[in-house]
């Protein structure tokens, strides 16, 4: 693996991500954990870039970074005025040790061929672009169906969101 | 480019951080925040496994569609964990879930 662009991106994201998602879940303050989070999410849409896939990445920043993040920060501060968590953790011990199996378990899992063939090297020469994605979407072969069934869903989901937050004692019901 | 081993491991990492912030945060957010962290980890194994296999040069884009409809889940997830998370704290004061106990047998 020479030293190049590609390999210089590749650890700068890693330090992004992992980084980031250390952070969010050591951080005593969590508005503090909101920014690392956006550090993370950063770093996952430069994965996306590095296996040339733009337009996720340009989805991670805009609805990761853009709304989630920024809904999360909503939350935090609603829910931080009368907040009284003394402590971070709760049974960290066993937490701590089970996710560290986990780890150790896939990485085992993703290094050591067990089941036969090697995982690739390289990848292949050509690469979809967006605009086959794009026609990929409305294809009646392709994912038309789960394209409307998700433009559904996320709009039962606001509704959803909004009908469980309304306040009913400030609006009488 | 980097071997597809690499963003596994990665990915195994960010995940299992993941589960540790949910398996051990108080905080009902930090949960919430933790949840986020693996479904990118998911979300890095779905686009490198894509982006490394033959197929992808007969146009099957499973693994880049796949994705999109996990970003799009994932929003929805996140607004109505964070709808539910902040109504909890109007009743009870408390986003700690451990208190949030009104339907324990």
């Amino acid at each position: 693996m020479e030293l190049n662009a590609i390999t210089i991106g590749f650890v700068v994201f890693t330090i992004f991500t992992l980084g980031g998602g250390f952070g969010v879940v050591t951080t005593r303050n969590l508005f503090q954990g909101t920014i690392w989070l956006m550090v993370s999410l950063f770093g996952v849409a430069g994965y996306f870039i590095l296996l040339s896939a733009p337009f996720l990445a340009a989805v991670q920043i805009l609805v990761y970074i853009g709304a989630i993040a920024i809904l999360i920060t909503f939350a935090v501060m609603l829910t931080r005025s009368v907040t009284r968590i003394k402590e971070r953790y709760i049974r960290i011990v066993p937490s701590f040790i089970g996710s560290l199996l986990l780890f150790l378990i896939l990485l085992f899992g993703v290094t050591v061929p067990i089941f036969g063939s090697h995982l690739p090297e390289s990848a292949p020469q050509y690469v979809a672009s967006t605009r086959d994605l794009g026609m990929a979407l409305v294809d009646e072969n392709g994912y038309v169906v789960p394209f409307l069934l998700a433009s559904v869903l996320l709009t039962a989901a606001m509704i959803g969101a909004i009908f469980i937050a309304r306040d009913e004692k400030a609006k009488g019901g | 480019m980097a071997p597809l081993w690499m963003y596994l491991a990665v990915a195994a990492a960010l995940f299992s951080l993941g589960v540790f912030g949910v398996l051990a945060r108080r905080n009902a957010v930090a949960i919430l925040m933790s949840v986020e962290l693996m479904l990118n980890a998911v979300n890095i194994n779905l686009v490198a496994f894509w982006r490394y296999s033959e197929t992808s040069t007969d146009l099957l884009l499973n693994g880049y569609a796949f994705t999109a409809f996990v970003l799009i889940v994932a929003a929805a997830e996140a607004a109505v964990g964070l709808a539910i998370i902040i109504t909890v704290y109007r009743n009870r004061r408390s986003v700690i879930p451990e208190e949030a106990v009104a339907l324990k047998g």
